[in-house]
């Protein structure tokens, strides 16, 4: 089981000091989330993508090669990358250049983002949203697994003989996930690659999420990947800890009551009824969390969101320390009566071992002067 | 009763009544009631029995802007919804608020699934402290209820203070309800039914890939 924290990069005043972090501080502590992740023991960083304020995630294999470097151990991943706006070439060089600096600590949701305007600024028609996300994502698949593409789609310029550098580590894919809250045809998706789908989970109710995990297990086992209950699922999640149950919602509350997403709307305690979000103790966090269990099955990722809402940098590093805490019992808990044909989620090593090894994908071109094979 | 007159009176007729009204008690609920009463009556000879449900929104109000903020109905309003979109006929009020239909009324439509009223007939209803008003169901309300692409029987029952103390208003009633139960009868129930579930059978990848 992987357990980890996914980020927005949003800049949002904080609402019980009327104080806004400057772009700088936000990306500087968004680094320094990162870093603690991977201090107290997590297996995951996620980072989104966005191209407007009040956000600070554009160019997030910057900030994952940057995180990578001050890093050991800790998988770098997205949440999401933008498979609709961004070039698949430029995601298949950026991606896979990351992996080779990180020795393959990386691996990427797929989305198709929340801002309208975000598809016109780069050239896009939000109507065509899924199609940009199945036809993009078709050309990156291949971009990575054949070393010569000639390609030609609805969307981007063609391609003839194009080899994308540089080729993936050991001659292997990054894993890729899919991440939507409501299209069914992204669970579709997932499923007829045989990869991961995710489920952001924290927005709206439990019975959804269960619908979205069911249709991707069932279709998974349909395109013949295995049983339904071997397909890679991941959940978000959202917590607010504090030792004591009541302080952790009375210190909480001014923070999801002017939550960018859902403040101003329904009740701390409804909200938290509806959806995954959990304030008070740790003991409650581990609780709660355990239960996902009981409406997606086993699954292999968890991603908490931990520095949102304008929480300052301290509270969130003091959250990831709880976390830290309940974290040899939630790997306990996860992994109580889990039936042993459950796999664990794909990563650089085990897809390298699947292949039967490493490889060296290098492609040796052909001098066009000289006629030479450097 | 045998099988022929089964065949006459098919199913009970599920006539579903949104009312808008704030006040306790309302006078847009006041005419809600007598659109509805009116229908069953017109309905008993030609049509048979009719079942009615309220939709009373003032106390879905809070639930209402939660939606517009999370994206999902609390289950109270998720009921709501579901009672419109079960209804063979709908009736319809509210209260004119500066020139138009409440922001509360618009709101429970704006969250209601554009499929809902398809081919739906739908008596509207309005009240207001003024008759001047009275247009706002042919500005407002038709508009509102074509985009759904719901039936808008001829007759609107538009009522100003005033005309609760007038004679007029009965006969309107009387004729809208007529309307309506002409719209539904002799035909099969039209109820949008269950919506399409998109889970249960999902569009397979290859065609997605060569729609894309």
């Amino acid at each position: 089981m992987q357990i980890g924290v996914f980020t927005v990069g949003d800049v949002t005043q904080d609402p019980t000091t009327g104080r806004t972090p400057s772009e700088h501080e936000r990306i500087k502590a968004t680094v320094a989330i990162a870093r603690k992740a991977e201090e107290v023991g997590l297996d995951v960083f996620a980072t989104g993508e966005h191209h407007n304020p009040p956000f600070i995630a554009s160019a997030p294999t910057t900030t994952l090669a940057y995180i990578g470097a001050q890093t050991e151990r800790i998988i770098l991943s997205t949440s999401t990358t933008l498979i609709t706006t961004t070039d698949p070439v430029l995601i298949a060089e950026n991606y896979a250049k990351l992996q080779h600096l990180t020795d393959g600590r990386v691996d990427l949701m797929m989305g198709r983002g929340n801002t309208g305007p975000v598809y016109p600024w780069f050239g896009k028609d939000i109507r065509e949203g899924i199609n940009l996300a199945i036809e993009n994502y078709a050309l990156l698949h291949r971009l990575w697994r054949e070393d010569v593409v000639s390609w030609e789609g609805r969307f981007r310029t063609p391609l003839q003989g194009f080899t994308s550098t540089p080729r993936p580590l050991d001659g292997v894919a990054p894993f890729v996930w899919h991440g939507s809250i409501r299209s069914p045809e992204i669970a579709e998706q997932a499923a007829y690659y045989g990869d991961g789908f995710f489920h952001n989970h924290i927005f709206w109710p439990a019975g959804h999420t269960q619908r979205m995990v069911d249709l991707y297990r069932r279709r998974w086992e349909h395109y013949g990947h295995g049983p339904a209950d071997t397909a890679i699922v991941g959940l978000g999640g959202q917590f607010f800890m504090r030792r004591n149950s009541q302080d952790a919602v009375d210190e909480f509350r001014p923070y999801f009551d002017n939550a960018p997403v859902y403040g101003h709307g329904p009740s701390l305690e409804d909200f938290s009824q509806a959806t995954p979000l959990t304030v008070g103790s740790p003991q409650q966090v581990l609780e709660r969390t355990l239960s996902f269990r009981e409406y997606v099955g086993d699954y292999q990722r968890q991603l908490f969101l931990v520095d949102h809402a304008g929480l300052p940098l301290k509270t969130v590093l003091e959250q990831l320390d709880l976390l830290g805490e309940i974290l040899p019992d939630l790997r306990k808990g996860f992994a109580e009566g889990r039936p042993d044909h459950i796999p664990d989620a794909p990563t650089h090593a085990s897809l390298v071992a699947a292949a039967g090894g490493p490889t060296d994908p290098t492609v040796h071109a052909v001098d066009d002067v000289t006629g030479v094979s450097r | 009763m045998t099988e022929q007159t089964a065949r006459i009176h098919p199913a009970t007729t599920r006539l579903v009544v949104v009312s808008a009204g704030l006040g306790v008690p309302s006078s847009t609920r006041l005419l809600a009631d007598r659109l509805a009463d009116a229908v069953v009556r017109a309905a008993a000879g030609p049509l048979g029995p009719v079942e009615v449900e309220v939709v009373e929104l003032r106390p879905l109000a809070h639930a209402l802007a939660d939606h517009l903020l999370t994206g999902f109905p609390s289950p109270e309003l998720a009921e709501a919804l579901a009672t419109v979109r079960r209804a063979d006929a709908l009736v319809a009020v509210t209260p004119v608020f500066t020139a138009s239909y409440s922001g509360l009324f618009k709101t429970f439509f704006d969250v209601l699934d554009p499929d809902s009223l398809r081919g739906v007939p739908v008596l509207v209803g309005a009240t207001a402290g003024t008759a001047r008003h009275s247009l706002v169901l042919d500005h407002a309300l038709r508009p509102l209820l074509g985009y759904l692409r719901a039936v808008v029987v001829p007759t609107g029952v538009f009522a100003a203070s005033e005309d609760f103390g007038s004679t007029g208003l009965d006969e309107r009633i009387d004729r809208a309800a007529g309307e309506l139960v002409l719209l539904l009868g002799g035909t099969a129930r039209r109820s949008a039914g269950e919506p399409e579930d998109p889970f249960a059978d999902p569009v397979p990848f290859e065609e997605m890939l060569r729609r894309a």
